[in-house]
C-alpha cells in the first residue's frame, strides 16, 4: 500500500489535454493543491475575438475553465471518473492582456453521490487581478463508456 | 473597427475552431460546427468548452445581425455567459441560433440554443450579457 494519492492532475494533465479540445487550445498544467487545479492556456493569435479588439475570445476562457473544473473535481475525488458540465458561468471582469497566457484555476468545494460543485477564476499572471470568475456544477455520469486509463491507476 | 456591413464576420477563435455559418433563419443565422478532434472531450463526444464556443458565437452573430438591421455600428464586449448542458454532443455536426432577447443602449440580452439532428431538442442553452459600447474613432 502507498500513501500516493491516486490522481495527481500534474501527470494526468499532459496526458488529459494531450488531444482534442484541450489539446488544440494547448492547455498545460500549472499548479493545484488538494480541491484545486490551475491550467495555463498560453497565448494564441487565432483565438481573438472581435475583430480590431487584440483581445482572447471568450470561448477559450470557458473551455479552460471547464477542462481546470474537471481536474479539481478529479483531484477533490481522489480519482479518475467520468462527469459532464451541467451548468457552467462565467463573468468577463476585464479582458485579458494582449500577449499574456490566461492561467483558469478552479476549486471543487463539494462533492456528493451525484454532483460536484466548483468556483473559480481565469487571471493573466496575478490571481489577485482576475479576468473571469466562474461557478459550475458537474454530474457523475456513472457507467460510462470512457475506457481511458490515466498514469497512476 | 465596426462591424457595420459586415454582419456574417467570424472572430479569429470562431474561423480557427471550424465554426461557420450554416444558414440565415428569418434574418437569424444559423452556426455550426462539425465534429473533429478540435471540438472533442471525452471520446466521440464534443468538450463543453467546444460546444459553449459556438453557443457564444450563435450569439454574436445574433446580435450582430440585429444591430445591422437597425443600422447601428457598435463594439461587443462580453459580460457574461451561463451555458446550460441539456445532453451529449455526439460526434456530428451541431448547430447553434440565438435570440436577442433585448437590446438596449449599452447592453444586449442574449439567449441561445444549440442542436444536432432536432432543432427542437437542444443539447445546450446559454444566456448571454454584453457590452455594446460606442466605436472608437
Amino acid at each position: 500500500m502507498t500513501d500516493k494519492p491516486a490522481f495527481d492532475p500534474k501527470t494526468a494533465t499532459p496526458f488529459l489535454t494531450s488531444r482534442g479540445h484541450s489539446g488544440w487550445l494547448g492547455l498545460r498544467y500549472s499548479d493545484h493543491g488538494d480541491d484545486w487545479v490551475e491550467l495555463e492556456l498560453p497565448w494564441r493569435e487565432d483565438l481573438l475575438g472581435e475583430d480590431g479588439q487584440r483581445v482572447l475570445a471568450s470561448g477559450p476562457i470557458l473551455s479552460l475553465m471547464d477542462m481546470a473544473s474537471g481536474l479539481a473535481i478529479w483531484k477533490a475525488m481522489d480519482r479518475f471518473e467520468p462527469i459532464a458540465t451541467l451548468d457552467l458561468r462565467v463573468d468577463y471582469v476585464r479582458p485579458a492582456r494582449e500577449g499574456s497566457p490566461v492561467f483558469g484555476r478552479s476549486q471543487c468545494y463539494r462533492v456528493t453521490r451525484s454532483a460536484a460543485f466548483v468556483r473559480g477564476l481565469a487571471h493573466d499572471g496575478d490571481a489577485s487581478d482576475p479576468v473571469a470568475h466562474i461557478q459550475a456544477v458537474f454530474m457523475k455520469i456513472g457507467q460510462s463508456t470512457d475506457k481511458r486509463e490515466l498514469p497512476g491507476e | 473597427m465596426s462591424d457595420k456591413g459586415n454582419p456574417d464576420a467570424l472572430t479569429p477563435y470562431a474561423r480557427s475552431l471550424g465554426i461557420e455559418l450554416s444558414g440565415m433563419e428569418d434574418g437569424v443565422p444559423v452556426m455550426s460546427v462539425a465534429f473533429d478532434e478540435a471540438v472533442e472531450g471525452r471520446p466521440e463526444h464534443y468538450h463543453g468548452g467546444a460546444t459553449g464556443g459556438l453557443l457564444e458565437t450563435a450569439g454574436y452573430a445574433a446580435l450582430r445581425a440585429e444591430l445591422a438591421k437597425r443600422d447601428r455600428e457598435a463594439l461587443l464586449k462580453p459580460i457574461n455567459i451561463t451555458v446550460q448542458y441539456l445532453s451529449a454532443g455526439k460526434s456530428r455536426t451541431s448547430y447553434a441560433k440565438g435570440r436577442v432577447t433585448k437590446l438596449g443602449r449599452r447592453s444586449a440580452n442574449l439567449t441561445v440554443e444549440a442542436w444536432q439532428d432536432d432543432p427542437s431538442r437542444p443539447i445546450a442553452t446559454a444566456v448571454m450579457n454584453v457590452l455594446v459600447a460606442e466605436p472608437k474613432d
